[in-house]
């Protein structure tokens, strides 16, 4: 059974929510803090909603109409979502208020909209979707746990399109802990250097990225996702290559085939030399692309490079921005994207051309 | 009275985020809930809380939101009613 | 791919019994464990009844070996992970493919909430230690490292049905030969944001709680962790006599009922759907189910939801019920896993589980809850429900070892 991309929506620091097309032109930033370009989501989603919800359930609700937009699904048979951090927003406001007003005086609006499965939620809310719902929130598997969720339940037969998708976002108290846990830059950098920074840390990102996935193709479908793994916590370098052979094996891929390989690189030193190993060892003389300059870095970042990975295939073509090295063959055939979040969580996803 | 249901207008527009709702645009007899102003049982929890911070009025069963919640004149008339001098 | 998966073992820790034994003579002895807080610091103390593990950190982490600087929602699932391996027999978890799924709501919001207080004074302040597992997966991660698993871990939020869902998944990732076992249920510690997120919502009874029945007024929450080990068909039958699996997970389904973020449709929608999803897959009729562990809140929405969708699918053949929350409390993200191992051993065993405080049935649902404890039925099939926030329904059947 094949599973196709039927439609995609990405919220994300790029204007990717404008056209849902590659943008023509990077958005610029600064500092070591990547914000989400957001949309006008009243275009999606009633007033009526809109005012309780935070920002990772706009991003969300938005990437996911976009994508059943393009799809052309109006009530998917399953909505699954991925999500790190969950509402981290309603969280924090409601904690805050909570040890500031000594446990007094709470009103419930933070509280119900901090769960995680908000997102999943909401969707089903607003299309009155009474399918299967479920959100995964392990770290950097989060949205590998929805994808693989997803296509266990196509494969049982019965569901014909799923909405699966991942969202995070950033907030001013996530920021300033993430920050002391020494995860970002102290220098200034732009977008043009930081993938080939050699210092520690990298940049903080977010956003929404969504895929209507289905048995059969949709109007709009470009690319099959014709695989998907995680490894945790492996050993060291050398125990990924085998995994990465035996897993383009399983798909039957042949390392030759792989026209371009999407690396998660993110310009911390430590964390690239994985991708650099897994370059040159196993794809010496391939074109590399990265993504990590334009969402910055977030547990489910891999959903942004899956978004990528798709309009690379649809457009046959690599933009500028992402390719980081190499040539691209005229028939951009199929796409690995290999991901880690801190050294610990590793996936592999590959996407083939219809 | 008016005075009152002026303030209480204001006040619901911002602990509820009525975002594109002046407080003006609401009447005072115009139903809160459902096909009137849209507002859910969350909102009821929600102006529960207002009450007892501006006005430093209980209301222990929440079963009794919709009668008291129906239009800001009745809120009014509620607070009116059980609001302990000062 | 239409392999059946088998319920191998189960554990679990909550406010009636550090272990499954503890809480059967909980149930037989109708000893329900609402009572004052004593290890959550809240100033709601003398306002709630909590149902806490009665066991400190300290000593939970003495028991586990684990560092009793952590979050209690690991050191909480750490007990009924290690029990739940135990009882399988399964021996050296290392010769197996394993999955560990695990649910919990809030991960370690515990330590966070001390973090917070420090934090927000100067956000220079909190020691990181105390945030560091933060994250729902972060719990999930502790307690796979320290039982060695490492080839499958996931996490699953939805709230109160978090670990239903746990199942499900840990279901599929057998039936797809990911793994041979899958550890699956949740987990979750009491902490002051939950307590005072459904405080702000006007459900928590300030006695203790009475499912499904006519005088309910709300939940008294709990905490806890409850896990059953998954099996394959090909495990299943490599099993000595002297372990026996206890029953098969035969169906399950989650449907959602899209009706408003919290609250149920007053005709439980999504419940119903959940069921009949669940009986479907089993292969069976209404009438097949032998025993219901209702999601039973003890609030006025839920139990009305609940009950008219029962009755809508179950009239005029209503199979006993009742609401384990009676006794444990609602565990939010552990109750599915919890409930799911009481529901396991009802089938192995012929248990049904009584509703404690159940005085008055309710006006607007035909059926009342079984109020005592038996041993020794013929339960061929059990029915477990388990409904949350965001409309999500869930709903697990498991059936007696001989195939339907």
């Amino acid at each position: 059974m094949y599973i196709y991309i039927q439609g995609t929506g990405c919220v994300s620091p790029q204007e990717t929510a404008a056209g849902n097309t590659f943008p023509a032109a990077v958005l610029p930033w600064e500092g070591p803090r990547l914000k989400a370009w957001e949309p006008d989501y009243k275009q999606w989603i009633d007033v009526k909603l809109i005012r309780r919800m935070s920002r990772v359930i706009k991003m969300g609700v938005a990437a996911a109409k976009l994508s059943l937009q393009e799809a052309g699904v109006e009530i998917p048979d399953a909505i699954i979502t991925g999500t790190a951090y969950g509402c981290l927003d309603d969280t924090g406001v409601f904690l805050s208020k909570m040890i500031n007003q000594q446990e007094e005086m709470l009103t419930p609006t933070a509280f119900i909209q901090s769960t995680h499965n908000t997102v999943a939620g909401q969707i089903a809310l607003m299309l009155g979707c009474h399918a299967y719902n479920n959100t995964f929130v392990h770290k950097g598997f989060s949205f590998e746990s929805a994808l693989l969720d997803s296509i266990m339940i196509l494969r049982e037969g019965r569901s014909s399109s799923i909405l699966a998708g991942a969202m995070d976002e950033l907030t001013n108290h996530s920021f300033n802990i993430l920050s002391r846990f020494d995860l970002y830059k102290k220098e200034p950098v732009t977008h043009e250097q930081l993938l080939k920074s050699t210092t520690h840390g990298t940049v903080a990102g977010e956003g929404a990225a969504c895929f209507v996935l289905g048995t059969e193709k949709g109007p709009n479908t470009k690319a099959k996702l014709t695989g998907l793994t995680t490894l945790y916590k492996p050993a060291g370098k050398a125990e990924i290559s085998p995994d990465i052979t035996s897993f383009l094996a399983a798909h039957n891929c042949s390392q030759e085939e792989v026209s371009l390989v999407i690396t998660g690189r993110n310009g911390d030193a430590a964390g690239d030399e994985w991708y650099e190993y897994v370059e040159d060892t196993l794809f010496a003389g391939k074109p590399v692309a990265g993504f990590k300059h334009l969402c910055g870095e977030y547990p489910t970042a891999a959903s942004f490079g899956m978004w990528m990975g798709n309009r690379i295939l649809a457009e046959q073509e690599v933009p500028a921005a992402a390719l980081l090295k190499g040539t691209v063959p005229d028939h951009i055939k199929k796409v690995l994207i290999y991901n880690h979040y801190k050294q610990t969580h590793h996936s592999l996803i590959l996407l083939t051309v219809c | 009275m008016e005075k009152l249901m002026a303030a209480l207008k204001a006040q619901i527009v911002e602990q509820l985020n009525l975002q594109e709702v002046k407080p003006e645009d609401i009447g005072d007899d115009q139903p809160l809930f459902k096909d009137g102003l849209g507002l859910d049982s969350i909102d009821a929890l929600e102006i529960i809380v207002l009450l007892q911070q501006h006005y430093g009025i209980r209301i222990a069963n929440p079963e009794q939101g919709p009668e008291i919640f129906r239009s800001v004149r009745t809120i009014a008339e509620f607070i009116t009613a059980h609001q302990t001098p000062k | 791919m239409h392999s059946d998966v088998w319920i191998a073992g189960g554990g679990v820790i909550c406010g009636i019994g550090n272990n499954l034994s503890e809480c059967l003579t909980a149930f037989e002895r109708m000893e329900p464990g609402m009572a004052h807080m004593e290890y959550l610091h809240s100033v709601h103390r003398h306002t709630f009844p909590v149902v806490e593990v009665k066991v400190s950190n300290a000593i939970l982490a003495g028991w586990t070996g684990m560092s009793e600087k952590i979050s209690r929602t690991a050191l909480l699932s750490s007990v009924a992970v290690q029990e739940a391996w135990k009882s399988t027999g399964l021996g050296d978890i290392s010769q197996y493919r394993v999955g560990f799924v695990s649910a919990n709501t809030v991960g370690g919001m515990d330590k966070t909430e001390d973090f917070f207080a420090d934090y927000l004074l100067d956000p220079s302040k909190g020691h990181l230690s105390q945030v560091v597992h933060h994250e729902c997966g972060a719990i999930t991660e502790l307690v796979a490292d320290a039982m060695g698993i490492r080839h499958h871990i996931s996490t699953i939020s939805t709230a109160c049905s978090s670990s239903a869902n746990a199942l499900m998944y840990g279901s599929r990732l057998i039936r797809n030969n990911m793994v041979d076992v899958v550890i699956a249920g949740g987990t979750d510690a009491l902490t002051r944001f939950t307590l005072n997120g459904f405080n702000t919502l006007m459900i928590l009874d300030p006695a203790a709680c009475r499912p499904f029945d006519d005088t309910r007024a709300g939940l008294n929450l709990g905490e806890g962790a409850g896990y059953v080990v998954l099996i394959s068909d090909a495990l299943a039958a490599e099993l000595p006599s002297s372990h026996q699996p206890w029953c098969r997970l035969s169906g399950y389904a989650n449907a959602n009922d899209a009706y408003h973020q919290t609250a149920s449709s007053p005709d439980g929608t999504g419940n119903f759907l959940a069921m009949q999803g669940a009986l479907e897959m089993s292969g069976i009729r209404p009438e097949d189910i032998d025993y219901i562990n209702l999601h039973g809140t003890g609030t006025q929405n839920n139990d009305s939801a609940e009950g008219s969708a029962i009755a809508r699918l179950f009239a005029p053949h209503y199979p006993p019920v009742s609401s384990t929350k009676s006794f444990t409390g609602h565990t939010l993200g552990a109750s599915g896993g919890i409930e799911a191992v009481f529901s396991a051993w009802a089938v192995k065993e012929g248990v049904i589980y009584p509703n404690a405080n159940f005085s008055k049935q309710m006006k607007d649902v035909p059926f009342s809850p079984v109020t005592k404890f038996s041993a020794g039925n013929q339960l061929q099939h059990v029915m477990s429900n388990s409904f949350g926030f965001g409309g999500n329904c869930s709903s697990l059947v498991f059936s007696k070892n001989e195939q339907s």
